[in-house]
């Protein structure tokens, strides 16, 4: 979700390696006595077991995207070995395996053990894949030592290391001698031209289990003694609770005890169904913040004030700001023509199936916590600093996640459990409502964007501005409160506005800061989902004002970008958009360039006389350079299409006198089956290093529809949910 | 009240409050996690099983009221993954998260028993689960591939 991290891999490639070579031991491991001896290979990354079972360790958390099978085709390319032979395991969540060299984006100055960003397979493939082809060499030498021949004449396939000369012997065997080797600092993995599994679509190892109703998520944690515990939070951000009467609750059957904490009250009792009864009989007495209850009405109106007076101008490496102003003046005074428009997007709920929850389990011995996350180290850290614990006496489980999409960076469930479970000897499973989930954020940020273009007398650009009136996700988010320094303060209001691929001239990016008051996080693509509307939306607004057609304008404007304009080129032919759309169709066009991949969408809609929008087909073709697994890519993309159209042509988050007024999903719809169109994704390899694929898809496909239903009804919608404004949506057909 | 309940073929004996909902019986009572607990509101699907067949909604039915039906939950599609739609499902890639799959399996299930090549629009008219990854394109295509499956079989 975060945009244009630094990658910087070879700390961490290094430390690791280096780490390898200092802890590369032949273990008994303590933790599997029933396992005869293991040879650990690079600090524990991979291990290879006598039977020649493989494992390697995760520190990716398996989201549904495909991650943990991505990691096992890694291992088997390099090990010529069969990716199901490959057992993958999240890696304990200790220091050994965190990403101590910032490769997971900025850094807090602590090490990392999360999942975001898109950043899974960018994280592999600059460690794991060489982490794996120096495990390859590893077992070559010990080989090649063994038989006293050159390492050259060794051969590694299927398990099995081969000399020229006929000699055999499995890498079981070998794994006890390559472990006390040095560890090469130089080995390349292979390229990408060799690669004989990598690159292939390849059916996920998580997928079986998720058809018979046998992967455990979080919210199905089972231990001994379980208790189950449901939460009211104080509906007012910011409120506290007052007071609660607990006398009769305590007294209901199942209910064990109630528990009041700073904003919120919690019922454990011994199932889920008697604590929600409990908790529906308390009558918690709530006392709103300091800060006053706002209404969404009000928000915006403070954004569109905030707008017209940014307070941030983003400056590209190596520019002033009196001569960037003054470029962009300069550009404004030789236009002919002014474009000027307001966009506008509410705060939006993640929303996962899984409703937020945690199980902890905190004896005098340490605490123990099983949570869909993915912030594993955030979790151990904070739980560790609440309980006056060392890190080292906090273990975190990681379940499967019914959904993630930046929710689950945060980490306030898994606190409030651990405060619960402080209480209680038995472990216990705090589940929130569908109703909390919805209403208690953290949300994607309410936005007003304007943007304002010159025009010369061919409709070409002289200059163009982007100011965002945003809240920081950085003043609420758990990293800032913990350390994070404030450098992301762009990242929400701006996102890729930063890194446009169009070739627009005298460019004035700023940004206006803004605090509501609400909780915030990142979302799936975070600011692009924001920025991306606005800039594609006003591009056709630019397009239409030229009198150009909104494709052949922004050919134009990427003339020097061939990656983005292969892609539109592609998408073009596959969309037949140089041909006139099916009577009463019209197509709309968006892209998003980001966390290095290229996502560019058309989508083609009807609309009724009675204003029903009725969603044809979306086309989209992605190039992120290149797809490890192609078939997971084409999923990423689906999805992210599908979360896209919920939350621009439904989703809002709207708040009432400082409560959220939607609460389950009659009142926050998901896009449903039927509404969903036919989606045909076209993969673009390229040379280019991995990109991300999880969240690219998502920020196009609003401003695609925009944009079609411009063209089919002259309407310039430029507020979100669309669906909104006077449309409804109708089934697909 | 004790309650004596067919599940899965299996005679369980369950000591739980009447007004308790199926799924929190199923979940909490009987350790049968595969039926998930998504919105308690009957609105996503996620906890849909089969009573008698027929595909219902366990959060909004009470223990009470079902307790004479023949109860069958994802566990008891098969006994290993070999259910067409099953297989389907995993030659489709169909699950991402996987957490809403198990209700529309079940959904999925009563469909193709009742209708065997349901078209296109009988699938969009009754699948109405939801979905917050956005599997619903392979969904459709695992429902299809899974009839033609068995419209071919002897």
């Amino acid at each position: 979700m975060r945009q244009d991290p630094a990658l910087s891999r070879r700390g961490f490639i290094a430390a690791t390696l280096a780490a390898g070579g200092a802890a590369l031991f032949y273990v008994r491991p303590g933790s599997q006595p029933a396992a005869a001896a293991t040879a650990v290979l690079l600090n524990g990354w991979i291990r290879i077991a006598p039977d020649g079972a493989i494992t390697v360790f995760s520190r990716a958390t398996e989201l549904g995207q495909g991650a943990l099978t991505s990691l096992a085709l890694i291992v088997a390319e390099e090990l010529a070995l069969d990716p199901a032979s490959i057992g993958v395991e999240m890696a304990p969540v200790t220091e050994a395996f965190m990403d101590h060299g910032n490769t997971l984006g900025y850094g807090v100055g602590a090490a990392y053990y999360a999942t975001w960003g898109s950043l899974s397979s960018r994280d592999m493939d600059g460690s794991m894949r060489k982490i794996a082809a120096t495990v390859r060499v590893l077992l070559l030498r010990a080989a090649a030592q063994t038989w006293t021949v050159p390492e050259s004449e060794c051969n590694a396939e299927n398990g099995v290391v081969r000399h020229a000369g006929g000699r055999t012997s499995t890498y079981a065997a070998l794994a006890p001698t390559a472990a006390t080797l040095p560890v090469p600092q130089d080995i390349e993995p292979r390229p990408r031209a060799d690669w004989r599994r990598l690159g292939r679509a390849t059916a996920r190892f998580d997928i079986p289990a998720k058809t018979d109703g046998s992967a455990i998520y979080g919210v199905d944690v089972k231990r001994p003694g379980l208790l189950v515990a449901t939460i009211a939070q104080c509906p007012m951000f910011g409120g506290k609770l007052e007071s609660v009467d607990v006398s009769t609750v305590e007294k209901m059957p199942g209910v064990k005890t109630v528990l009041a904490l700073e904003d919120a009250v919690a019922v454990i009792a011994t199932g889920y169904w008697p604590a929600k009864q409990g908790l529906a009989r308390l009558r918690p007495i709530w006392r709103a913040g300091d800060r006053k209850a706002a209404d969404s009405g009000a928000q915006y109106a403070s954004l569109r004030r905030a707008v017209q007076a940014p307070d941030h101008l983003f400056l590209p490496k190596g520019a002033q700001a009196a001569e960037l102003l003054a470029a962009h003046s300069a550009g404004m005074a030789a236009a002919t023509a002014h474009l000027e428009a307001l966009y506008e997007v509410p705060f939006l709920a993640h929303a996962p199936m899984e409703p937020m929850n945690a199980t902890a389990h905190i004896t005098p011995h340490g605490a123990e916590l099983w949570v869909p996350t993915q912030f594993q180290s955030m979790v151990r850290d904070v739980v560790a600093e609440l309980l006056g614990l060392p890190g080292e006496k906090v273990t975190v489980h990681t379940t499967a996640v019914g959904g993630g999409f930046g929710r689950r960076t945060e980490i306030d469930y898994a606190i409030q459990a651990a405060k619960i479970a402080r209480h209680t000897e038995q472990p216990v499973k705090l589940i929130w409502s569908r109703e909390e989930d919805t209403s208690r954020g953290y949300f994607r940020p309410m936005a007003v964007m304007r943007l304002t273009a010159g025009l010369d007398a061919k409709g070409e650009p002289t200059a163009f501005s982007f100011t965002a009136a945003c809240p920081s996700i950085m003043d609420y988010s758990i990293e800032r409160r913990h350390g994070a320094p404030q450098q992301e303060i762009e990242e929400a209001g701006l996102a890729n506005a930063r890194d446009l691929p169009y070739a627009l001239s005298a460019q004035k990016i700023s940004l206006a800061s803004a605090d509501l008051g609400v909780p915030l996080t990142w979302m799936r693509s975070v600011g692009s989902q924001a920025s991306v509307f606005g800039v594609e939306c006003f591009l056709d607004e630019m397009a239409a004002a030229a009198k150009a057609d909104p494709l052949a304008y922004r050919r134009r404007l990427l003339r020097q970008r061939p990656r983005e304009l292969a892609v539109v080129e592609r998408l073009a032919a596959l969309a037949g958009w140089d041909r006139p759309a099916a009577a009463g169709r019209h197509r709309g066009f968006a892209m998003n360039a980001a966390n290095g991949s290229v996502v560019a969408q058309i989508v083609e809609l009807e609309v009724s006389a009675q204003r029903a929008v009725i969603l044809h087909r979306v086309y989209c073709v992605v190039d992120c350079g290149v797809a490890f697994n192609p078939d997971a890519v084409v999923a990423q993309m689906e999805g992210g299409i599908i979360f896209g159209l919920t939350g621009a042509l439904l989703g809002e988050i709207s708040l009432k006198d400082g409560a959220v007024v939607q609460k389950n999903f009659d009142s926050y719809p998901l896009l449903t089956l039927a509404q969903t169109p036919k989606i045909e994704v076209s993969i673009l390899q390229s040379d280019a290093p991995v990109g991300g694929v999880g969240e690219e898809a998502v920020p196009p496909v609003g401003p695609a529809v925009a944009n079609a239903l411009f063209s089919a009804t002259g309407q310039r919608l430029r507020s979100l949910p669309l669906m909104r404004q006077g449309f409804t949506l109708a089934d697909a057909i | 009240m004790t309650y004596s309940l067919s599940i899965n073929g299996q005679q369980k004996t369950v000591i739980v409050a009447g007004d308790t909902p199926l799924l929190w019986v199923l979940r909490d009572n009987l350790g049968l996690t595969g039926t998930k607990f998504g919105c308690g509101a009957g609105l996503c699907g996620a906890c849909t099983v089969h009573l008698d067949g027929q595909p219902v909604r366990s959060c909004l039915v009470t223990i009470g009221a079902v307790a004479h039906a023949k109860i069958t939950t994802i566990e008891g599609l098969s006994a290993d993954r070999s259910h067409p739609l099953q297989r389907a499902w995993i030659a489709e890639q169909v699950p991402q998260c996987g957490y809403c799959q198990s209700g529309m399996l079940m959904v999925a299930a009563a469909l193709l028993r009742d209708n065997p090549r349901p078209s296109e629009e009988d699938i969009r008219s009754t699948m109405t689960n939801l979905c917050r990854c956005g599997t619903y394109p392979r969904v459709k295509r695992a429902i299809l591939r899974a009839s033609s499956q068995r419209g071919n079989a002897p």
